[in-house]
Protein backbone atom coordinates (compact mmCIF):
# COMPACT_ATOMS: atom_id res chain seq x y z
CA UNK A 1 0.00 0.00 0.00
CA UNK A 2 0.93 3.36 -0.56
CA UNK A 3 0.77 6.96 0.93
CA UNK A 4 -2.38 8.95 -0.18
CA UNK A 5 -3.15 12.25 -0.04
CA UNK A 6 -5.87 14.78 -0.55
CA UNK A 7 -5.52 17.40 -3.04
CA UNK A 8 -8.96 18.92 -3.35
CA UNK A 9 -11.70 19.07 -1.32
CA UNK A 10 -14.93 20.78 -1.26
CA UNK A 11 -18.38 21.34 0.51
CA UNK A 12 -21.69 23.28 0.09
CA UNK A 13 -23.34 25.09 2.56
CA UNK A 14 -25.77 22.67 4.09
CA UNK A 15 -29.07 23.23 3.90
CA UNK A 16 -32.25 22.67 2.01
CA UNK A 17 -31.95 23.22 -1.38
CA UNK A 18 -35.75 21.73 -2.99
CA UNK A 19 -35.26 23.29 -6.56
CA UNK A 20 -32.04 21.44 -7.29
CA UNK A 21 -31.33 17.29 -7.65
CA UNK A 22 -29.44 14.77 -6.12
CA UNK A 23 -27.02 14.95 -8.83
CA UNK A 24 -26.81 18.53 -9.07
CA UNK A 25 -26.04 18.84 -5.66
CA UNK A 26 -23.52 16.35 -5.95
CA UNK A 27 -22.11 18.30 -8.93
CA UNK A 28 -21.47 21.94 -6.98
CA UNK A 29 -19.46 19.70 -4.73
CA UNK A 30 -17.63 18.16 -7.80
CA UNK A 31 -16.72 21.39 -9.28
CA UNK A 32 -15.72 22.83 -6.19
CA UNK A 33 -13.24 20.16 -5.63
CA UNK A 34 -12.19 19.88 -8.81
CA UNK A 35 -11.04 23.45 -8.96
CA UNK A 36 -9.30 23.05 -5.27
CA UNK A 37 -7.33 20.46 -6.66
CA UNK A 38 -6.20 22.25 -9.52
CA UNK A 39 -7.96 19.34 -11.57
CA UNK A 40 -10.36 19.02 -14.16
CA UNK A 41 -12.74 15.69 -14.86
CA UNK A 42 -10.01 14.47 -17.17
CA UNK A 43 -7.66 13.96 -14.93
CA UNK A 44 -9.73 11.87 -12.41
CA UNK A 45 -9.23 8.14 -13.09
CA UNK A 46 -12.22 6.73 -10.81
CA UNK A 47 -15.43 8.14 -8.57
CA UNK A 48 -16.76 6.02 -5.66
CA UNK A 49 -20.29 8.33 -4.81
CA UNK A 50 -22.04 8.04 -1.62
CA UNK A 51 -26.06 8.75 -1.19
CA UNK A 52 -28.57 6.41 0.87
CA UNK A 53 -31.78 8.00 -0.19
CA UNK A 54 -31.65 7.61 -4.49
CA UNK A 55 -29.31 4.65 -3.74
CA UNK A 56 -30.81 2.20 -6.39
CA UNK A 57 -30.31 5.43 -8.81
CA UNK A 58 -26.76 5.59 -9.93
CA UNK A 59 -26.56 8.82 -8.48
CA UNK A 60 -22.71 9.26 -9.19
CA UNK A 61 -23.34 8.91 -13.29
CA UNK A 62 -25.98 11.52 -13.04
CA UNK A 63 -23.08 13.57 -11.39
CA UNK A 64 -20.49 12.49 -14.37
CA UNK A 65 -23.69 13.41 -16.64
CA UNK A 66 -23.61 17.05 -15.92
CA UNK A 67 -19.65 17.52 -14.93
CA UNK A 68 -18.26 15.39 -17.36
CA UNK A 69 -18.64 11.83 -18.75
CA UNK A 70 -14.92 10.50 -18.90
CA UNK A 71 -15.81 6.93 -19.17
CA UNK A 72 -14.18 5.80 -15.78
CA UNK A 73 -15.50 3.31 -13.32
CA UNK A 74 -18.41 4.71 -11.00
CA UNK A 75 -18.97 3.06 -7.39
CA UNK A 76 -22.10 4.05 -6.40
CA UNK A 77 -21.90 3.77 -2.02
CA UNK A 78 -24.41 3.18 0.49
CA UNK A 79 -23.87 2.66 4.29
CA UNK A 80 -25.92 4.53 6.47
CA UNK A 81 -24.40 7.69 8.03
CA UNK A 82 -21.12 6.30 7.17
CA UNK A 83 -22.29 6.36 3.30
CA UNK A 84 -20.12 9.39 2.30
CA UNK A 85 -16.99 8.23 4.65
CA UNK A 86 -17.49 5.11 2.80
CA UNK A 87 -16.78 6.75 -0.85
CA UNK A 88 -13.72 8.09 0.42
CA UNK A 89 -11.99 5.19 2.47
CA UNK A 90 -13.10 3.56 -1.39
CA UNK A 91 -11.45 6.22 -3.01
CA UNK A 92 -8.38 6.06 -0.33
CA UNK A 93 -7.84 2.45 -1.44
CA UNK A 94 -8.45 2.96 -5.06
CA UNK A 95 -5.18 5.11 -5.04
CA UNK A 96 -3.71 2.94 -1.78
CA UNK A 97 -4.01 0.19 -4.08
CA UNK A 98 -1.89 1.25 -6.74
CA UNK A 99 -4.51 0.66 -9.29
CA UNK A 100 -5.17 4.42 -9.55
CA UNK A 101 -3.27 7.58 -9.08
CA UNK A 102 -6.28 10.26 -8.81
CA UNK A 103 -9.53 9.19 -7.23
CA UNK A 104 -12.64 10.85 -6.53
CA UNK A 105 -15.04 10.58 -3.53
CA UNK A 106 -18.31 12.22 -3.49
CA UNK A 107 -20.88 12.68 -0.69
CA UNK A 108 -24.77 13.55 -1.40
CA UNK A 109 -27.72 14.02 -0.10
CA UNK A 110 -30.85 15.39 -0.25
CA UNK A 111 -33.61 14.93 2.63
CA UNK A 112 -35.48 17.88 2.91
CA UNK A 113 -38.01 18.27 5.98
CA UNK A 114 -37.81 14.01 6.59
CA UNK A 115 -38.43 13.69 10.23
CA UNK A 116 -37.67 10.70 12.64
CA UNK A 117 -34.87 8.06 11.48
CA UNK A 118 -35.04 4.42 12.08
CA UNK A 119 -37.93 2.46 13.58
CA UNK A 120 -39.44 -1.10 12.28
CA UNK A 121 -41.35 -3.42 11.58
CA UNK A 122 -45.04 -3.78 9.99
CA UNK A 123 -43.29 -4.17 6.72
CA UNK A 124 -46.60 -5.10 4.38
CA UNK A 125 -49.26 -4.48 7.74
CA UNK A 126 -49.00 -1.68 9.65
CA UNK A 127 -50.52 -3.85 12.69
CA UNK A 128 -47.52 -5.04 13.02
CA UNK A 129 -45.20 -1.91 13.76
CA UNK A 130 -43.49 -2.16 16.80
CA UNK A 131 -42.40 1.59 17.05
CA UNK A 132 -43.99 2.36 20.91
CA UNK A 133 -45.29 -0.49 21.30
CA UNK A 134 -42.11 -2.80 21.62
CA UNK A 135 -39.92 0.14 22.87
CA UNK A 136 -38.07 2.11 19.95
CA UNK A 137 -35.74 1.64 17.49
CA UNK A 138 -35.61 5.33 16.10
CA UNK A 139 -32.80 7.34 16.01
CA UNK A 140 -33.58 9.25 18.70
CA UNK A 141 -34.60 7.08 21.00
CA UNK A 142 -31.83 4.63 20.85
CA UNK A 143 -29.32 7.29 21.00
CA UNK A 144 -31.31 8.38 23.85
CA UNK A 145 -31.13 4.93 25.43
CA UNK A 146 -27.18 4.80 24.80
CA UNK A 147 -26.89 7.82 26.85
CA UNK A 148 -29.00 6.78 29.21
CA UNK A 149 -26.70 3.59 29.62
CA UNK A 150 -23.80 6.20 30.54
CA UNK A 151 -25.48 8.47 33.11
CA UNK A 152 -26.03 4.44 34.43
CA UNK A 153 -22.45 3.60 34.33
CA UNK A 154 -20.69 6.88 35.19
CA UNK A 155 -23.39 9.41 36.85
CA UNK A 156 -23.21 11.30 33.56
CA UNK A 157 -26.41 14.43 33.75
CA UNK A 158 -28.51 15.39 31.14
CA UNK A 159 -26.62 19.06 31.54
CA UNK A 160 -23.09 17.73 30.72
CA UNK A 161 -24.99 16.01 27.90
CA UNK A 162 -26.55 19.78 26.59
CA UNK A 163 -22.98 21.57 27.17
CA UNK A 164 -22.18 19.79 24.38
CA UNK A 165 -25.07 21.40 21.99
CA UNK A 166 -23.97 24.68 23.49
CA UNK A 167 -20.59 24.22 22.83
CA UNK A 168 -21.33 22.79 19.18
CA UNK A 169 -24.04 25.78 18.10
CA UNK A 170 -21.66 28.07 19.46
CA UNK A 171 -18.27 26.89 16.89
CA UNK A 172 -21.06 26.87 14.18
CA UNK A 173 -20.44 30.63 14.48
CA UNK A 174 -17.55 30.71 12.50
CA UNK A 175 -18.72 28.29 9.99
CA UNK A 176 -20.82 30.07 7.15
CA UNK A 177 -21.35 26.70 5.83
CA UNK A 178 -22.89 25.43 8.46
CA UNK A 179 -26.59 24.86 8.10
CA UNK A 180 -27.96 26.49 11.46
CA UNK A 181 -25.97 29.60 12.88
CA UNK A 182 -27.73 30.31 16.50
CA UNK A 183 -25.90 30.52 19.62
CA UNK A 184 -27.94 28.71 22.11
CA UNK A 185 -27.15 28.81 25.88
CA UNK A 186 -27.56 25.75 28.24
CA UNK A 187 -30.97 27.00 29.96
CA UNK A 188 -31.99 26.81 25.71
CA UNK A 189 -30.95 23.93 25.43
CA UNK A 190 -32.06 21.98 28.29
CA UNK A 191 -35.79 23.55 28.08
CA UNK A 192 -36.04 22.85 24.67
CA UNK A 193 -38.89 20.53 24.09
CA UNK A 194 -37.96 16.71 24.78
CA UNK A 195 -37.49 14.36 21.97
CA UNK A 196 -36.35 11.38 23.96
CA UNK A 197 -34.62 11.56 27.48
CA UNK A 198 -31.78 12.84 27.69
CA UNK A 199 -31.69 14.52 23.99
CA UNK A 200 -33.71 18.11 24.07
CA UNK A 201 -34.39 19.49 20.34
CA UNK A 202 -30.95 21.04 20.45
CA UNK A 203 -29.24 17.98 21.87
CA UNK A 204 -30.30 16.11 18.15
CA UNK A 205 -28.98 16.53 14.65
CA UNK A 206 -31.21 18.09 11.96
CA UNK A 207 -32.04 16.53 8.76
CA UNK A 208 -31.09 18.82 5.27
CA UNK A 209 -29.81 18.85 1.84
CA UNK A 210 -25.93 18.84 1.48
CA UNK A 211 -23.21 17.51 -0.95
CA UNK A 212 -19.17 17.48 -0.52
CA UNK A 213 -16.09 15.93 -3.01
CA UNK A 214 -12.94 15.27 -2.36
CA UNK A 215 -9.73 14.21 -4.58
CA UNK A 216 -7.36 11.64 -3.62
CA UNK A 217 -4.09 11.65 -5.10
CA UNK A 218 -1.22 9.29 -5.08
CA UNK A 219 2.08 11.33 -3.78
CA UNK A 220 3.93 11.92 -6.83
CA UNK A 221 0.69 13.09 -8.40
CA UNK A 222 0.58 15.28 -5.52
CA UNK A 223 3.71 16.82 -5.80
CA UNK A 224 3.01 17.91 -9.56
CA UNK A 225 0.04 20.21 -7.86
CA UNK A 226 1.01 21.54 -4.50
CA UNK A 227 4.06 21.77 -2.01
CA UNK A 228 1.66 21.23 0.94
CA UNK A 229 -0.28 17.92 0.47
CA UNK A 230 -2.97 16.85 2.98
CA UNK A 231 -1.78 13.25 3.92
CA UNK A 232 -4.58 10.13 4.57
CA UNK A 233 -2.53 8.68 7.44
CA UNK A 234 -5.63 6.27 8.40
CA UNK A 235 -8.92 4.94 6.75
CA UNK A 236 -10.42 2.66 8.57
CA UNK A 237 -13.83 0.72 8.35
CA UNK A 238 -15.38 -1.52 10.84
CA UNK A 239 -18.79 -2.99 11.32
CA UNK A 240 -20.24 -4.14 14.79
CA UNK A 241 -18.36 -6.80 16.58
CA UNK A 242 -20.81 -9.25 18.30
CA UNK A 243 -21.46 -7.74 21.99
CA UNK A 244 -24.23 -9.09 23.95
CA UNK A 245 -27.12 -6.47 23.96
CA UNK A 246 -25.89 -5.41 20.42
CA UNK A 247 -28.61 -6.80 18.61
CA UNK A 248 -31.34 -5.40 20.82
CA UNK A 249 -29.92 -2.17 21.47
CA UNK A 250 -27.05 -1.01 19.08
CA UNK A 251 -23.23 -1.08 20.35
CA UNK A 252 -22.00 2.30 19.04
CA UNK A 253 -19.25 2.07 21.15
CA UNK A 254 -17.44 -1.43 20.52
CA UNK A 255 -17.24 -0.34 16.58
CA UNK A 256 -16.04 2.91 17.15
CA UNK A 257 -13.08 1.67 19.64
CA UNK A 258 -11.74 -1.03 17.77
CA UNK A 259 -11.45 1.87 14.16
CA UNK A 260 -9.79 4.38 16.56
CA UNK A 261 -7.43 1.49 17.62
CA UNK A 262 -6.65 0.44 14.03
CA UNK A 263 -6.34 4.08 12.81
CA UNK A 264 -3.95 4.54 15.67
CA UNK A 265 -1.97 1.76 14.61
CA UNK A 266 -2.15 2.55 11.06
CA UNK A 267 -0.76 6.30 11.75
CA UNK A 268 1.35 5.85 14.29
CA UNK A 269 -0.08 8.33 16.53
CA UNK A 270 -2.10 7.96 19.40
CA UNK A 271 -5.48 10.12 20.60
CA UNK A 272 -2.51 12.37 22.60
CA UNK A 273 -1.11 13.45 19.16
CA UNK A 274 -4.32 15.05 17.98
CA UNK A 275 -4.78 18.24 17.33
CA UNK A 276 -8.88 18.70 16.57
CA UNK A 277 -11.43 15.72 16.22
CA UNK A 278 -14.51 16.06 14.26
CA UNK A 279 -17.22 13.16 14.82
CA UNK A 280 -20.01 11.61 14.48
CA UNK A 281 -22.66 14.16 17.04
CA UNK A 282 -26.31 12.88 15.72
CA UNK A 283 -27.18 13.30 19.18
CA UNK A 284 -25.27 15.07 22.02
CA UNK A 285 -25.46 12.02 23.52
CA UNK A 286 -22.89 10.47 21.11
CA UNK A 287 -20.42 12.81 21.71
CA UNK A 288 -20.10 12.06 25.06
CA UNK A 289 -19.29 8.38 24.71
CA UNK A 290 -17.03 9.07 21.25
CA UNK A 291 -14.83 10.77 23.73
CA UNK A 292 -14.01 7.65 25.98
CA UNK A 293 -14.23 5.54 22.05
CA UNK A 294 -11.62 7.72 20.29
CA UNK A 295 -9.64 7.68 23.54
CA UNK A 296 -9.44 11.53 24.48
CA UNK A 297 -11.01 10.59 27.58
CA UNK A 298 -10.51 7.32 29.42
CA UNK A 299 -14.09 5.25 30.77
CA UNK A 300 -16.31 7.30 32.50
CA UNK A 301 -14.00 10.37 32.02
CA UNK A 302 -16.16 12.36 29.60
CA UNK A 303 -17.93 14.22 31.50
CA UNK A 304 -15.28 15.99 33.28
CA UNK A 305 -13.71 16.81 29.75
CA UNK A 306 -16.99 18.72 29.20
CA UNK A 307 -16.87 20.39 32.45
CA UNK A 308 -13.27 21.43 31.88
CA UNK A 309 -14.34 22.72 27.74
CA UNK A 310 -11.39 20.86 26.95
CA UNK A 311 -13.24 19.95 23.63
CA UNK A 312 -14.09 23.81 22.99
CA UNK A 313 -11.95 25.42 20.03
CA UNK A 314 -9.22 26.82 22.27
CA UNK A 315 -9.66 23.57 24.60
CA UNK A 316 -6.94 20.83 24.91
CA UNK A 317 -8.53 19.13 22.00
CA UNK A 318 -11.21 20.57 19.92
CA UNK A 319 -14.00 18.66 18.68
CA UNK A 320 -16.73 19.76 16.26
CA UNK A 321 -15.14 22.82 15.22
CA UNK A 322 -17.50 22.83 12.62
CA UNK A 323 -20.64 22.80 14.30
CA UNK A 324 -20.57 19.17 14.52
CA UNK A 325 -23.90 17.46 12.89
CA UNK A 326 -26.03 18.93 15.71
CA UNK A 327 -25.22 22.49 14.23
CA UNK A 328 -23.57 22.25 10.94
CA UNK A 329 -26.38 19.28 9.91
CA UNK A 330 -26.33 16.08 8.72
CA UNK A 331 -27.27 15.77 5.06
CA UNK A 332 -26.29 11.78 5.54
CA UNK A 333 -24.57 10.73 2.63
CA UNK A 334 -22.46 14.07 2.28
CA UNK A 335 -21.24 14.01 6.36
CA UNK A 336 -18.46 11.61 5.89
CA UNK A 337 -16.90 13.86 3.09
CA UNK A 338 -18.19 16.96 4.77
CA UNK A 339 -16.22 16.33 7.73
CA UNK A 340 -12.79 15.51 5.93
CA UNK A 341 -13.37 18.91 4.59
CA UNK A 342 -13.36 20.50 7.79
CA UNK A 343 -10.03 18.99 9.30
CA UNK A 344 -8.22 19.77 6.31
CA UNK A 345 -9.08 23.34 5.95
CA UNK A 346 -7.52 23.09 9.81
CA UNK A 347 -4.65 21.79 8.45
CA UNK A 348 -3.93 23.99 5.32
CA UNK A 349 -4.57 26.87 7.91
CA UNK A 350 -7.14 27.73 5.94
CA UNK A 351 -10.53 28.26 8.29
CA UNK A 352 -10.47 31.88 8.84
CA UNK A 353 -11.88 32.59 12.37
CA UNK A 354 -12.70 29.06 13.84
CA UNK A 355 -9.17 27.68 12.96
CA UNK A 356 -7.74 25.43 15.10
CA UNK A 357 -4.12 27.30 15.68
CA UNK A 358 -0.78 24.96 14.50
CA UNK A 359 -3.64 21.77 13.59
CA UNK A 360 -0.68 19.20 12.13
CA UNK A 361 -3.16 16.13 13.09
CA UNK A 362 -7.01 15.63 12.87
CA UNK A 363 -8.89 12.92 13.18
CA UNK A 364 -12.51 12.16 11.16
CA UNK A 365 -15.49 9.85 12.45
CA UNK A 366 -18.33 8.71 11.42
CA UNK A 367 -20.44 6.02 12.53
CA UNK A 368 -23.59 4.29 11.11
CA UNK A 369 -26.11 2.44 12.45
CA UNK A 370 -26.70 -1.24 11.73
CA UNK A 371 -23.55 -0.44 12.17
CA UNK A 372 -20.39 1.09 10.19
CA UNK A 373 -17.78 3.24 11.72
CA UNK A 374 -15.29 5.09 9.68
CA UNK A 375 -12.15 6.99 11.04
CA UNK A 376 -9.35 9.08 8.49
CA UNK A 377 -6.90 10.78 10.02
CA UNK A 378 -5.50 13.04 8.39
CA UNK A 379 -2.01 15.39 8.48
CA UNK A 380 -0.25 18.49 6.76
CA UNK B 1 -53.03 -29.42 -9.27
CA UNK B 2 -52.75 -28.93 -5.29
CA UNK B 3 -49.69 -29.98 -3.82
CA UNK B 4 -49.92 -32.36 -1.14
CA UNK B 5 -47.76 -30.36 0.81
CA UNK B 6 -49.89 -27.22 0.44
CA UNK B 7 -51.62 -26.60 3.86
CA UNK B 8 -55.23 -25.20 4.22
CA UNK B 9 -55.50 -21.11 4.68
CA UNK B 10 -56.08 -20.81 8.14
CA UNK B 11 -58.87 -19.53 9.12
CA UNK B 12 -59.15 -15.54 8.74
CA UNK B 13 -60.24 -12.67 11.34
CA UNK B 14 -60.64 -14.95 13.75
CA UNK B 15 -57.14 -15.38 15.63
CA UNK B 16 -54.91 -13.46 18.31
CA UNK B 17 -51.44 -12.81 16.44
CA UNK B 18 -48.13 -12.21 17.86
CA UNK B 19 -46.60 -9.00 17.08
CA UNK B 20 -43.41 -10.58 16.25
CA UNK B 21 -42.62 -14.36 15.37
CA UNK B 22 -40.95 -14.85 18.98
CA UNK B 23 -43.96 -14.04 20.96
CA UNK B 24 -45.23 -17.63 21.74
CA UNK B 25 -48.70 -17.76 22.40
CA UNK B 26 -50.31 -20.93 21.16
CA UNK B 27 -48.89 -23.18 24.27
CA UNK B 28 -50.58 -21.87 27.66
CA UNK B 29 -48.75 -18.56 29.51
CA UNK B 30 -47.37 -16.66 26.72
CA UNK B 31 -43.82 -15.99 26.24
CA UNK B 32 -40.15 -14.84 24.27
CA UNK B 33 -38.84 -17.69 22.41
CA UNK B 34 -35.39 -17.65 22.48
CA UNK B 35 -31.92 -20.05 21.12
CA UNK B 36 -29.04 -21.09 22.67
CA UNK B 37 -26.16 -21.98 20.77
CA UNK B 38 -25.02 -25.84 21.39
CA UNK B 39 -21.25 -24.78 20.95
CA UNK B 40 -20.53 -21.60 23.21
CA UNK B 41 -23.80 -21.21 25.11
CA UNK B 42 -24.87 -17.90 23.30
CA UNK B 43 -28.42 -17.25 23.78
CA UNK B 44 -30.23 -15.29 21.37
CA UNK B 45 -34.28 -13.89 20.79
CA UNK B 46 -35.85 -16.03 18.31
CA UNK B 47 -34.67 -18.32 15.52
CA UNK B 48 -31.14 -18.24 14.65
CA UNK B 49 -29.17 -19.25 11.50
CA UNK B 50 -25.91 -19.25 13.11
CA UNK B 51 -24.07 -18.26 15.62
CA UNK B 52 -23.27 -14.64 15.59
CA UNK B 53 -20.92 -14.97 18.84
CA UNK B 54 -19.17 -18.13 17.64
CA UNK B 55 -20.38 -19.00 14.11
CA UNK B 56 -21.48 -21.80 14.75
CA UNK B 57 -24.59 -23.21 12.46
CA UNK B 58 -25.56 -26.45 14.01
CA UNK B 59 -27.64 -28.04 16.71
CA UNK B 60 -29.62 -24.92 17.69
CA UNK B 61 -31.81 -25.35 20.99
CA UNK B 62 -35.55 -23.64 21.49
CA UNK B 63 -35.41 -22.04 25.07
CA UNK B 64 -38.22 -20.52 26.68
CA UNK B 65 -37.00 -17.31 28.48
CA UNK B 66 -37.70 -16.13 31.72
CA UNK B 67 -40.86 -13.59 31.62
CA UNK B 68 -38.93 -11.73 34.84
CA UNK B 69 -35.88 -9.30 34.16
CA UNK B 70 -34.30 -6.30 35.26
CA UNK B 71 -34.01 -2.89 33.08
CA UNK B 72 -30.59 -1.84 31.75
CA UNK B 73 -31.49 1.32 30.24
CA UNK B 74 -34.69 3.28 28.83
CA UNK B 75 -35.16 6.72 27.34
CA UNK B 76 -38.48 8.49 27.58
CA UNK B 77 -39.70 9.35 24.06
CA UNK B 78 -41.89 12.41 23.50
CA UNK B 79 -41.91 12.40 19.63
CA UNK B 80 -42.46 9.35 17.53
CA UNK B 81 -44.17 8.12 13.96
CA UNK B 82 -47.96 8.92 13.85
CA UNK B 83 -50.10 7.04 15.81
CA UNK B 84 -47.71 6.17 18.57
CA UNK B 85 -49.07 7.28 22.06
CA UNK B 86 -46.27 9.71 23.52
CA UNK B 87 -44.45 9.94 25.81
CA UNK B 88 -43.41 5.96 26.11
CA UNK B 89 -40.76 4.66 27.86
CA UNK B 90 -38.83 2.45 25.80
CA UNK B 91 -36.38 0.30 27.61
CA UNK B 92 -33.80 -2.59 27.01
CA UNK B 93 -34.78 -5.16 29.83
CA UNK B 94 -32.29 -7.83 30.28
CA UNK B 95 -33.35 -11.20 31.03
CA UNK B 96 -31.91 -14.04 33.21
CA UNK B 97 -30.62 -15.79 29.95
CA UNK B 98 -28.59 -13.10 29.22
CA UNK B 99 -30.68 -12.11 26.45
CA UNK B 100 -31.69 -8.03 25.81
CA UNK B 101 -35.40 -7.23 24.81
CA UNK B 102 -36.37 -4.15 23.30
CA UNK B 103 -39.87 -2.91 24.97
CA UNK B 104 -42.12 -0.41 26.29
CA UNK B 105 -42.64 -0.34 30.22
CA UNK B 106 -46.10 0.53 31.19
CA UNK B 107 -47.50 0.97 34.77
CA UNK B 108 -44.47 3.04 36.14
CA UNK B 109 -44.72 7.03 34.94
CA UNK B 110 -43.00 8.33 31.92
CA UNK B 111 -40.22 10.19 34.58
CA UNK B 112 -36.62 9.53 34.96
CA UNK B 113 -37.58 9.84 39.26
CA UNK B 114 -39.64 7.24 38.77
CA UNK B 115 -37.87 4.20 36.01
CA UNK B 116 -35.23 2.81 38.24
CA UNK B 117 -32.06 1.14 36.75
CA UNK B 118 -32.08 -2.43 37.68
CA UNK B 119 -35.80 -2.32 38.42
CA UNK B 120 -37.50 -6.14 38.32
CA UNK B 121 -40.22 -6.16 35.61
CA UNK B 122 -42.61 -8.66 34.21
CA UNK B 123 -44.00 -9.46 30.97
CA UNK B 124 -47.28 -9.14 30.19
CA UNK B 125 -49.50 -9.25 27.10
CA UNK B 126 -52.34 -7.97 25.49
CA UNK B 127 -54.09 -6.37 22.04
CA UNK B 128 -52.50 -2.56 20.92
CA UNK B 129 -54.83 0.34 22.29
CA UNK B 130 -55.01 3.02 20.13
CA UNK B 131 -57.45 5.68 19.82
CA UNK B 132 -58.42 5.91 16.21
CA UNK B 133 -59.33 9.55 14.25
CA UNK B 134 -62.98 10.53 16.46
CA UNK B 135 -60.87 9.45 19.69
CA UNK B 136 -62.13 6.00 20.60
CA UNK B 137 -60.27 3.29 22.47
CA UNK B 138 -59.56 0.66 19.70
CA UNK B 139 -57.72 -2.13 19.45
CA UNK B 140 -54.95 -3.05 16.83
CA UNK B 141 -55.98 -5.24 13.86
CA UNK B 142 -54.24 -6.61 10.83
CA UNK B 143 -55.60 -5.90 7.15
CA UNK B 144 -57.34 -10.12 7.54
CA UNK B 145 -59.20 -8.46 11.20
CA UNK B 146 -57.09 -10.74 13.12
CA UNK B 147 -56.31 -9.39 16.54
CA UNK B 148 -52.34 -8.12 17.22
CA UNK B 149 -50.81 -9.17 20.42
CA UNK B 150 -47.82 -7.16 21.94
CA UNK B 151 -45.44 -7.93 24.92
CA UNK B 152 -44.29 -5.30 27.45
CA UNK B 153 -42.70 -4.86 30.85
CA UNK B 154 -44.38 -3.33 34.06
CA UNK B 155 -42.60 -3.40 37.63
CA UNK B 156 -42.79 -6.70 39.71
CA UNK B 157 -44.00 -4.74 42.79
CA UNK B 158 -46.47 -1.89 41.31
CA UNK B 159 -43.72 1.20 41.11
Amino acid sequence: MRDVFVLGVHMIKFGRYPEKTVPELGADAVIGALKDAGMTMSDVEIVTCGNLYQSNAMVGQRVMQIVGQTGVPVVNVSNACATGSTAFREAYFSVASGAYDVAMAIGVEQMGKMGLLGGGGGAGDPAYSTEGVLGTGIMPGVFGMAGVEHMRKYGTTLEQFAQISVKNHKHAMTNPLSQYQVEVSLEDVINARMVAYPNTLYMCCPTGDGSAAAILVSEAKAKQYTSKPIKVAASVLTSDPYTERDLTLPDINTLTKNASKEAYEKAGIGPEDLDLIELHDCFATAEMLHYENLGIAGEGEAGRLVDEGATSIGGRIPVNASGGLLSKGHPLGATGVANVYEVVQHLRGNRGAGQVEGAKVGLAHVIGLGSACTIQILTN
Amino acid sequence: MVQATETAPAATGTQKKPIVPFLALEDGEPYLKGTKCPKCGAHYLGARMACSKCFNTEGFEDVKLSREGEVWVYTIVYQSFPGAEVPFVGAIVDLPEHVSVRCNLKNVKADPEHVKFGMKVRMKTGPVDYKDKEGNMQTRKDREGNEVIAFWFEPVSGA
